[in-house]
Parts: C-alpha cells; sequence; structure tokens
C-alpha cells in the first residue's frame, strides 16, 4: 500500500513538474504560422490581421545596398516612433519571408541588431507595430553569388 | 541539454546600455542536403529571453533565416553599472543555453 502511494505521488509529481517547465514556452505563444509562410502579402495578415500599414521615413533601415555574402547580412531597424511594441524584419524572395520579430517592452530603446541570410537579391521590410497601427519601410539587398564582385 | 553559453558584451552609459551578444547555434535551414544528398534537418533558435534584472525586456522570436552564430545587440534603457542582464535562448530541437553580464 505504501509503495503504491508513493508510486502514485510520484508520477503525479513528474507531470506537474514537466507542465510547469513547458509553461514559460506556451507563454511565449510563436507567431508560427506567420514564419511557415510563403509570401510577405500572407505573413503580414498573419501578423497585422487588419491593421493599417502605412509607409514611414521614421524608420532606419540599415543592411548594405549589395551584400557580398547573403549567409550574413547585418541588418539594424531603429525608430523614433512612440509605443513600438514589435518590430518585424522580413526578406521577400526568401522561401520563408519573416526572419524575425522583436517583441520589445518600454525598458528597451526600439534599436535592435541582428545578422540574416539573404538568398537571393530582394526588397528587406522592416515593420513597426504600435498599439494601432503599422509603420513599414523597405530597402533593395543586392546579393552577389560567389563575392568576387565583377 | 545545454549548448554553448551566450556571450554578451555591454556597458551602461548615460541611463542606458548596450548590449551585444553572440549565441554560437548551426541555424541549420533544413533545406541544406549533406554529401549525400540527404536535407540536413532544421535546426535553429526560435525564442530569445532578455531579462534585465530579473525582469522580462524584450523577447524575440526567429526564423530559420537569422544567420548562423546570431548576433543581437539592443538596447536597454534604466540600466546602471551593477545591474544583471541575462539573455537565453531554446530552439527548435529543445534545446537551450543562456549567458549573463554584469553591467559596468
Amino acid at each position: 500500500m505504501t509503495m503504491k502511494r508513493s508510486r502514485r505521488w510520484f508520477l503525479r509529481a513528474a507531470v506537474t513538474a514537466a507542465a510547469l517547465v513547458t509553461l514559460p514556452v506556451r507563454v511565449l505563444a510563436r507567431a508560427t504560422a506567420a514564419f511557415k509562410a510563403k509570401d510577405t502579402d500572407s505573413l503580414m495578415r498573419e501578423l497585422f490581421g487588419d491593421m493599417p500599414i502605412e509607409a514611414s521615413d521614421a524608420i532606419t533601415l540599415k543592411v548594405p545596398d549589395i551584400a557580398e555574402n547573403g549567409a550574413v547580412v547585418p541588418v539594424t531597424v531603429s525608430t523614433d516612433i512612440e509605443g513600438v511594441q514589435q518590430i518585424c524584419v522580413v526578406v521577400d524572395n526568401n522561401p520563408n519571408p519573416l526572419s524575425a520579430i522583436f517583441n520589445l517592452s518600454e525598458h528597451c530603446v526600439a534599436d535592435v541588431s541582428t545578422r540574416i541570410k539573404i538568398g537571393d537579391s530582394s526588397i528587406t521590410r522592416a515593420l513597426v507595430k504600435t498599439s494601432d497601427r503599422v509603420y513599414m519601410t523597405m530597402k533593395e539587398v543586392k546579393v552577389t553569388i560567389g563575392g568576387c564582385g565583377g | 541539454m545545454s549548448d554553448k553559453p551566450v556571450k554578451i558584451r555591454g556597458r551602461a552609459k548615460n541611463g542606458v546600455a548596450e548590449i551585444k551578444c553572440l549565441m554560437p547555434h548551426p541555424m541549420e535551414t533544413g533545406t541544406r542536403k549533406d554529401a549525400d544528398g540527404a536535407f540536413i534537418p532544421a535546426h535553429y533558435i526560435e525564442t530569445v529571453v532578455c531579462k534585465h534584472n530579473g525582469k522580462e525586456v524584450m523577447t524575440a522570436e526567429w526564423g530559420a533565416s537569422v544567420s548562423k552564430d546570431p548576433y543581437f545587440a539592443f538596447t536597454v534603457r534604466n540600466a546602471q553599472p551593477g545591474d544583471i542582464i541575462e539573455v537565453s535562448w531554446t530552439d527548435n530541437q529543445g534545446q537551450s543555453s543562456s549567458g549573463e553580464l554584469v553591467l559596468k
């Protein structure tokens, strides 16, 4: 009897522990569908629904005009827009255009940098989401394969 | 299941701290093939969590198109010397790692 009870207790404890471990991952609620989207239009619908998207000069998207190595392209997105909740980086011609989403709290400056892969010359977009609208800026990046110029 | 730690550098200046990190990770897209023509399974960082003194200040969701050994820089407000910055990641295979920095 004592044995049985302790085994049941152990199982229950194990299940609870497993649930606790997986909990933080669920809280983050990754935008899986948007990352799987194959074109820019459907991923923007997935991410922003019906929110208005407008072109803006207030976003600085720093990417090279010509990237010699498409596997490592530095990207910096910064903006002075108030109340930024999210910054997204999108590369139109990539198999899955959505590269990265940054969810910002008010404790962070709207200025993020990373390095992404660009498969072929493409329009690169930076999208900045506030509580009521989405701002966008675009820039074309040419990728030279081989990297020797010429 | 912990990979190589996240390397973090940063300094508090005028109340803000620019943090730069490097996360050693293969970032396989799942579309590349090995020498035998078999697909190399996708293996990439999905989520990154940045904490300032234990409080979550930014999360990032990444796809496979972030470069190998990702570089990531961000800026935290209200940062003072002695504050602790922690950056951790989880990938699509359930592996994770983190790194910590005490601001100077």
